[in-house]
């Protein structure tokens, strides 16, 4: 090489520093995302320098405070017009700070701080050498049943890192059904994915259990995330981009300029079709639709239940706003496509969760099948690809997390000397030996069932009405068949809890903290307003029912 | 704005709820008293509306409407017709029979079990809730009576099946031939047979409601209607055909007519008689109200399209639930397929598509409401005395208790519409108004009231005539509540089977509407119904 060429290659390295345009970041409108994720590296942070003792409160307190911000920033924006005449693509393309958005966001921000509220509890079991325990192991690293573990238990060590584990969850579940492009739903995928893993193999008690979840979800789960990978390479080979707005003017067939690179497989129809079925096919592992449910039940029973909970309601809520924006905003030229094969995932998941569900005998198993029967309620209003479809959903899925956050929330009270107390023969006789407990659970597993005056009869008379409006009226009829099937066994374990006789070495009901309390109280609530007044909250779903694309 | 009578009518009880759920657990007596005032102080209020609603008026009177739910096109919209008007009287009349019936129906056991005492005596509140949940039926059963929005029905309709299910379930009957254990499997079973049988009804109506949603655009029953009746709401054929079905199924589940009737003698059977009464005499009149309300207005042309099949499945109901009752060895079932049997003619004068048939069958909601109640009332009391619900057990009862026989007979005479008492002039009607247009299947129902009187005769004469048995011989005659519960109702049978003409004016004009709804006419000659 040439002196002079060498020259001009220094120069040319030396000088685009200037020209490099900084991105432009609105921190504004990416605050609740931005407040999250500094609390969660604070909580790091806190791990490394704050004396074990004081640790917990901190933990606990910088979490809540965040959770908090975060939310009255969603509200902010939200009322500051960003959910609906701001709405608009901020931080190069990367995140859409739109209606739907806001919205889920705000869900996820609430359930995860109801959520927090659960992992704090620290009264349901004794004391353990005097210390106070929660849910978690003492030490994650330490092999269950070995010495160190009980030197561990024995100093009093807790796992304090839930805490900003579950905030890094939450932070990717707040970009995961904003992103914008597929890049950025990846990373949000992978952001929110790895914190829950870990969450789910800390259970205190029955930690094998719990370990052997946290694998199959994390093995099910890494093949998802490769679908979801190849997918997104597919669909960039498709279309020449990552961004949402692009690949769908592609599918449109209204692209303004095609990339020279690309011109061999550009509009080639089987990348695109496998390319978008790779990507929901991920999705849908999210959501837990049959068929790719399986790790579903053995998650939810093996992991600690307040991550149970948590998990049940947050991530459902992200992976279909994320599924919505996908079909909604990048694959509404391909719906004759989808929408048919939708049809099916949607039955086989309402008929599959509900016919399944009545054999089981773990409460935490039951609620598992049951949440896979509402992914495929949901699936129902996703079909309709109408505005109010998307409104429905919206409705659903913050009425749904609340019910599933209370519901667990209550499971972890029933207690016998081997901790959780979820094998349903023990629920024997519950309601007379504490009315009150086993009122609220019948409340919640009401609202499951569908029963007017619940949210979860608003919920599901939305997306059906959303569904039968959208042209899917034989969707609305498998729907209510598998409704009247989950009534069974909703119904059975009020029958267990109110008309059997309490066996004597029946479990107790554990009295919680405040915080569980606030966290149950909180679901009930919510289940019984968006019951008998949901327009306020209907209303809103229906602002925030418009993607910014 | 003027008083809202409707919403009172129906929140008062359900704010006694409430408050009856809410009287510490040591207070079971006055959570009692609390409940029989409250649901007198709902008597009340439902007889000033009888007073307030001029039969000659608007159709629908002392209407309500406010705001919902806007997003679904759901209003809070109250009416009455006359139909209504008496459905929700009677309910309001029963109610306090049925709690001064239960008296002691939740008093809690005595129980051996002493972890369980001591752990919950504090927090079990049994009596409290036996009356709670009665109150909550009622209010319930009333504002589905009153509500002319689709939507506003439907979730009152499906919201009151939790009420009844604990009902039932919680608080059966514990005279059972195979022991304390058996009837709690049984009550158990029955329960959620009752409950799904009627989930799976709702929830197929929810399908229909969504269905009409789609079509209409709104739930609002008179704005259908009207748009109906006008022409400016045109459904396809087919369309109109499958909504219909979908809301019949679920009121036929309720009412309940044959094949979907099998919940019922469970459920009246296991239940404690007072629950009995109001499964079968309240909240079953829902369902053959809302064929009334809903179907026919709304779907008049499906109706009248289904109509054929809908008399034969009330026919069979008819001969079927009869021929069971006669085979039946229990009371209370016996009871319970006598009612399948009545609902069956009730359902045959809604669908005769005469005025006679229709006029008639409101009236026999009305009577069957009182005469089953007051047979059902005593045998409850003639159960508790003895223990057991075999008709095999009992016999020479008259003897020993000739009150208890005599009301016993006067509400079996009744259930076999003997002439001088109420039901005798629904049934008439009933029978007149199917022989106009359908003479054949009239006929045939005939011998229904043949089949009843052998089941209510045979059913007396096995227990309270012949010789006194042993266990019988020291059995006491009614106590002075028991015959405050029966008195009334005797009364009100004598005094209906006389005079029906109260009743009758009152339903007739809402009778005369639904049917220019469906746009038929009486066959000639016109006759005017029991003036």
């Amino acid at each position: 090489m040439s002196a002079p060429a060498v020259h001009s290659l220094w120069t040319t390295a030396a000088d685009p520093i200037s020209k490099i345009d900084a991105p432009k970041i609105e921190y504004g409108q990416l605050s609740p995302t931005l407040i999250v994720l500094g609390a969660a590296v604070i909580g790091v942070l806190i791990e490394a320098v704050v004396p074990r003792k004081s640790r917990y409160y901190t933990q606990v307190f910088v979490s809540a405070v965040a959770l908090a911000a975060a939310f009255a920033a969603v509200v902010a924006l939200a009322a500051g017009g960003y959910g609906t005449t701001k709405a608009g693509i901020v931080a190069m393309g990367a995140i859409a700070v739109d209606g739907p958005a806001l919205f889920l966001q705000g869900t996820i921000l609430l359930a995860g701080l109801v959520g927090l509220f659960t992992f704090a509890e620290r009264r349901l079991d004794p004391l353990v050498h005097g210390n106070r325990v929660d849910s978690f192991a003492a030490q994650a690293a330490s092999v269950p049943g070995s010495d160190s573990e009980k030197a561990a238990v024995k100093a009093g060590f807790t796992t304090t890192e839930v805490f900003p584990l579950l905030l890094f969850a939450v932070a990717g579940m707040l970009i995961f059904p904003a992103a914008n492009d597929l890049l950025t739903l990846f990373i949000a995928l992978e952001v929110l994915s790895l914190p829950l893993y870990l969450m789910c193999a800390l259970a205190r008690r029955k930690r094998l259990m719990s370990q052997e979840a946290a694998v199959k979800y994390f093995l099910l789960g890494a093949f998802a995330s490769a679908f979801t990978l190849f997918g997104i390479a597919l669909l960039y080979g498709y279309s020449g981009s990552v961004s949402y707005a692009t690949i769908a003017q592609v599918v449109d067939g209204s692209a303004p300029d095609v990339n020279p690179a690309l011109a061999d497989t550009m509009g080639n129809d089987a990348l695109l079709l496998v390319g978008a079925a790779m990507i929901v096919m991920g999705l849908l592992f999210k959501v837990g639709a049959v068929p790719f449910h399986m790790w579903t039940p053995d998650v939810y029973q093996g992991a600690p239940t307040p991550v149970t909970g948590f998990m049940a309601a947050a991530t459902k809520v992200a992976a279909f706003g994320a599924l919505l924006r996908i079909l909604y905003v990048v694959l509404p030229g391909l719906r004759w496509d989808w929408r048919p094969v939708m049809w099916g995932v949607a039955i086989v998941t309402m008929l599959g969760g509900a016919i399944v569900a009545i054999t089981q005998t773990d409460i935490k198993r039951l609620l598992a099948y049951s949440s896979i029967a509402h992914a495929g309620f949901i699936l129902a209003g996703v079909i309709a690809t109408t505005p109010d479809g998307i409104s429905s959903v919206l409705f659903y899925l913050a009425a749904y997390s609340f019910v599933t956050i209370g519901a667990f929330a209550v499971v972890t009270l029933v207690r016998d000397a081997g901790g959780e107390a979820t094998h349903l023969s023990k629920w024997a006789g519950l309601g007379r030996r504490s009315p009150l407990v086993a009122a609220v659970f019948a409340v919640f597993l009401l609202a499951f069932a569908g029963i007017p005056l619940t949210s979860g009869f608003a919920g599901k008379f939305a997306v059906f009405k959303a569904a039968a409006e959208g042209g899917a009226a034989p969707l609305v009829v498998v729907g209510v068949i598998s409704s009247a099937i989950a009534a069974f066994f909703y119904i059975r374990v009020i029958v267990l809890m109110f008309f059997s006789e309490p066996r004597p070495e029946g479990p107790t009901v554990a009295v919680p903290s405040p915080l569980t309390t606030t966290a149950i109280g909180v679901g009930v609530a919510v289940t019984l307003v968006l019951g008998v007044a949901p327009q306020y909250f209907l209303d809103l779903a229906n602002q925030a029912g418009v993607f910014v694309r | 704005m003027s008083f809202p009578l409707l919403t009172a009518t129906a929140a008062l009880p359900a704010i006694g709820a409430v408050a009856t759920a809410a009287v510490p657990a040591a207070r079971r007596t006055a959570a009692k008293w609390l409940a029989l005032l409250v649901s007198l102080a709902t008597l009340a209020l439902a007889a000033t509306t009888l007073i307030r609603f001029d039969p000659d008026g608007d159709r629908y009177q002392l209407t309500e409407s406010h705001a919902w739910i806007a997003e679904f096109g759901v209003r809070y919209e109250l009416g009455v017709d006359g139909i209504a008007v008496a459905l929700i009287a009677l309910t309001a009349l029963l109610i306090p029979f049925i709690i001064l019936a239960g008296w002691h129906d939740a008093d809690p056991l005595e129980t051996g079990d002493a972890s369980l005492s001591s752990f919950a005596a504090g927090r079990w509140r049994p009596t409290q809730g036996f009356f709670a949940l009665i109150l909550a039926v009622e209010a319930m059963v009333i504002i589905s009576f009153e509500a002319t929005d689709v939507f506003l029905f439907y979730i009152f309709f499906e919201a009151m099946l939790i009420p009844m299910y604990f009902l039932i379930g919680g608080f059966g009957d514990r005279a059972h031939e195979h022991g304390e254990k058996a009837a709690a499997t049984q009550r158990s079973y029955a329960a959620v047979k009752f409950l799904l049988y009627n989930l799976v009804g709702g929830l197929i109506m929810l399908a229909a409601v969504i269905g009409l949603y789609v079509v209409a655009g709104n739930f609002s029953l008179t704005e259908i209607a009207e748009a109906r009746a006008n022409g400016t709401l045109d459904m396809a054929t087919s369309t109109e055909r499958w909504l219909f079905l979908g809301f019949f199924f679920a009121f036929a589940v309720k009412a309940p007519l044959w094949p979907l009737h099998t919940w019922l003698p469970n459920a009246m059977g296991e239940a404690t008689a007072p629950v009995a009464v109001l499964i079968t005499a309240v909240v079953d009149k829902v369902g053959t109200f809302a064929m009334l309300r809903f179907c026919l207005q709304l779907f008049p042309e499906a109706s009248k399209w289904a109509t054929p099949a809908i008399l034969v499945l009330a026919l069979i109901s008819i001969i079927y639930g009869a021929l069971l009752a006669v085979g039946q060895r229990d009371i209370k079932r016996l009871v319970a397929y006598a009612s399948i049997s009545h609902f069956g003619f009730i359902i045959m004068g809604i669908f005769a598509m005469t005025s006679q048939g229709q006029s008639g069958a409101t009236l026999y909601m009305v009577n069957h409401g009182i005469s089953t109640a007051a047979l059902m009332l005593v045998a409850g009391f003639l159960i508790s005395r003895r223990g057991s619900r075999l008709i095999a057990d009992y016999g020479g009862v008259q003897k020993v208790a000739p009150v208890l026989a005599g009301t016993f007979l006067i509400g079996g005479l009744a259930t076999l519409s003997l002439p001088g008492l109420a039901p005798f002039v629904s049934e008439f009607l009933v029978l007149v108004g199917t022989f106009a247009n359908y003479p054949v299947i009239g006929i045939i129902a005939t011998f229904g009231i043949v089949l009843a009187a052998l089941y209510t005769l045979v059913l007396y004469q096995r227990t309270m005539t012949g010789p006194v048995k042993p266990e019988v011989a020291t059995m006491p005659d009614l106590r002075v509540r028991e015959l405050v519960v029966v008195a009334p109702l005797v009364a009100v049978l004598i005094f209906l089977g006389v005079y029906p003409k109260p009743v009758t004016d009152i339903v007739n004009p809402a009778v005369k509407q639904t049917m220019s709804d469906v746009q038929k006419k009486d066959p000639q000659p016109e006759v005017e119904a029991a003036k």
